[in-house]
């Protein structure tokens, strides 16, 4: 027993130091990033200089009139609401089957998961084979399967390349959205779901009058984090399609590291990575509203 | 309107014999309670009743029609409430009550008809457009009554209904429910822990034990002529006094039990009556408004240490000493016997 007070029992002192090593990662790699971000975008600043003039809103006017820059928003938005509504669906579904018992759940469940542990650039190399113009084994299946006559060039055209695109970052979410929705779904009490059997409610009135509404928190959540990850992903784009055919499959990361990196633009990169900012922004409050009324059910 | 037939119904999960054969004809129009403490097996047959489960083996009948096979829920013509109520908690109390005419494809001013009726006959109607959670637990109580009663079943199966509420609140909703059973005559199947429910609520009580039926019987009949010691003792507050008295009257192995109501001091008894006299050695009294239960050993029982409970209404006044040896007696023809072995009753 010691009776002086020592440093653990200093809440003030304690509650400062074991906060620094949160503050300081949150501060030294999201806030300097971000605030050098919208201060370079207002710059012509370069890669291979360290001069810095004030550039006003030129890099903002560039980028307006750049066609393939509003190719690359739109295609953000394509990408991120294409893949996230698969995700919804697929994630829906798939919990519905993972919560059945049948002989190799275990196995199943760890298949499952392994889209999310695999790093990105591998699996996104690994997709670049799948879509290969020449080996592409989704054509030789569909062929096999005589659903395909002719042939599919996934990355040489851009519609197709999309739609690529959607795919591997739908796969990419959608074990994480499974497992939330899981997670969901065995949170619904289980005398709610058997009062609406006794009332009368067959499979699928259950599913979208009960667990579904009662799930849209909670899937609410897996979106938001499907939207800020597939939104802000570069790696996928980079590696299956580096923005081509012809720059039609940019989305704003790609596009920001290409000008901004790659084409030393420091300014214009910064100014279309910014933009999606208020993207992201009006993504999340969005969410969160309606996961809040949902809660409240007002 | 209809009776139930279960015959020799069987649920096992594992090892476990949730409900163990059990026979039970319910009467149209019937208030049935399946009384039980947990485990006792009673919820698992309500659910097989309402075909949440699957009976190993067995039949059970609504209506003259059997249902224990493929017989889903719904095609069953009853309706449940649970003991969570089990409301939608995102739909209004208004889509609550009207999801299960919804569920068969009722039209839209149909449903508005009956939802309205409903909310009526239990005074809920305004808070129709309320949720839920903006409502206390015996308006949420009433809501899933409601709801199970649009639906016009032919079988009311209710789950410990009045289990969540506050003591206060107990008492009323208790007694709206008997009123409204009353009035629609639907039979109903009732499953409680609570024995005061279940003697104030069923015109039959099926008392359960281990998944088997110990007794069924009117209130009365399971009140006043317990066929065994575990009924004896489970029915009835404080319970039955069971005691061997080495009575040289009755047979060897022969419990004597008496409810502590009956048994007073002998000076309260009239000259005329036909009493068992027991000297009864008071250790403590208990003094609580309407009754006073005195504590104590009755000195010819085999077992001089079992506690004896007596319990005086407040009209008898007389002083009862704590430490001192009285005279107490029972009313012979209160008197009920048992075997000790096998716990069954027996003839005197």
């Amino acid at each position: 027993m010691t009776p002086r007070r020592t440093l653990a029992d200093r809440e003030d002192v304690l509650g400062g130091l074991m906060l620094t090593p949160a503050l300081a990662y949150v501060i030294l790699l999201v806030g300097v990033p971000f605030v050098l971000a919208i201060v370079l975008s207002f710059s012509d600043a370069t890669a291979g200089s360290l001069r810095f003039g004030w550039a006003g809103v030129r890099n903002y006017a560039a980028i307006l009139a750049d066609p393939i820059f509003l190719r690359a928003l739109r295609n953000t938005a394509v990408v991120t609401i294409g893949s996230q509504l698969l995700v919804v669906v697929l994630a829906t579904a798939a919990a519905q089957v993972f919560r059945a018992t049948f002989r190799g759940k275990r196995f199943a469940r760890f298949v499952l998961l392994l889209p999310w542990a695999v790093p990105v650039s591998l699996a996104a190399i690994a997709w670049t084979w799948i879509f290969d113009s020449t080996f592409s084994v989704i054509n030789w299946t569909l062929k096999a399967a005589g659903l395909l006559h002719g042939w599919l060039y996934w990355l040489g055209e851009p519609a197709l390349a999309l739609l690529a695109i959607i795919i591997v970052q739908a796969w990419r979410i959608f074990p994480f959205a499974t497992v939330i929705v899981l997670a969901g779904l065995s949170s619904i009490p289980q005398e709610i779901v058997e009062a609406a059997i006794v009332d009368g409610a067959g499979f699928w009135r259950r599913l979208f009058q009960v667990e579904l509404p009662l799930l849209l928190p909670v899937v609410t959540v897996a979106v938001l984090f499907g939207v800020v990850y597939t939104a802000t992903d570069l790696g996928v784009v980079y590696i299956l399609t580096g923005g081509g055919p012809a720059n039609t499959t940019h989305v704003l990361p790609t596009l920001a590291f290409q000008r901004g990196i790659l084409g030393a633009d420091l300014g214009q990169g910064a100014a279309i990575a910014v933009f999606l900012l208020p993207f992201l922004i009006v993504v999340a409050f969005a969410m969160l509203r309606l996961a809040r009324r949902a809660e409240v059910g007002a | 309107m209809a009776g139930i037939e279960i015959r020799n119904l069987r649920k096992q999960f594992g090892d476990l014999h949730a409900v163990d054969g059990v026979d039970l004809s319910i009467r149209d129009g019937e208030f049935l309670v399946l009384l039980g403490s947990s485990g006792s097996g009673k919820t698992t047959l309500l659910r097989m009743i309402a075909g949440l489960e699957r009976p190993t083996a067995g039949e059970i009948h609504i209506g003259g029609e059997r249902v224990d096979g493929d017989v889903p829920p719904r095609a069953r013509g009853i309706a449940m409430v649970f003991q969570s109520y089990a409301l939608y908690p995102h739909r209004t109390v208004f889509q609550n009550i009207a999801f299960p005419l919804e569920a068969v494809r009722t039209p839209r001013k149909e449903i508005e008809e009956k939802v309205r009726w409903a909310a009526d006959m239990f005074s809920i109607t305004r808070y129709l457009d309320r949720y839920p959670r903006q409502l206390s637990g015996g308006e949420r109580q009433r809501v899933a009554l409601c709801r199970a009663l649009v639906r016009d079943p032919k079988v009311f199966l209710l789950d410990e209904p009045l289990a969540n509420l506050d003591a206060k609140l107990r008492n009323t909703a208790r007694d709206d429910l008997k009123r409204f059973q009353r009035q629609i005559q639907t039979t109903t199947v009732y499953v409680t822990h609570d024995q005061v429910e279940a003697m104030g609520l069923g015109d039959r009580i099926v008392v359960m034990e281990h998944g088997k039926v110990r007794q069924v019987g009117t209130p009365q009949e399971v009140y006043e002529d317990p066929v065994d010691t575990f009924v004896a003792t489970f029915v009835g507050q404080p319970p039955m006094n069971l005691l061997d008295l080495r009575d040289p009257s009755l047979a060897a192995g022969t419990l004597v039990g008496f409810r502590p109501e009956h048994l007073l001091p002998r000076s309260v008894f009239g000259p005329g009556e036909d009493l068992r006299t027991v000297r009864f050695a008071v250790r403590r009294v208990e003094y609580l408004g309407s009754d006073r239960y005195v504590y104590g050993s009755v000195l010819e029982s085999a077992a001089p240490d079992a506690t004896v409970i007596a319990k005086l209404p407040a009209t008898i006044a007389l002083a009862i000493p704590e430490g001192e040896t009285h005279e107490f007696a029972v009313p012979r023809r209160l008197l009920r016997y048992f075997d000790a072995a096998s716990g069954l009753r027996r003839r005197p």
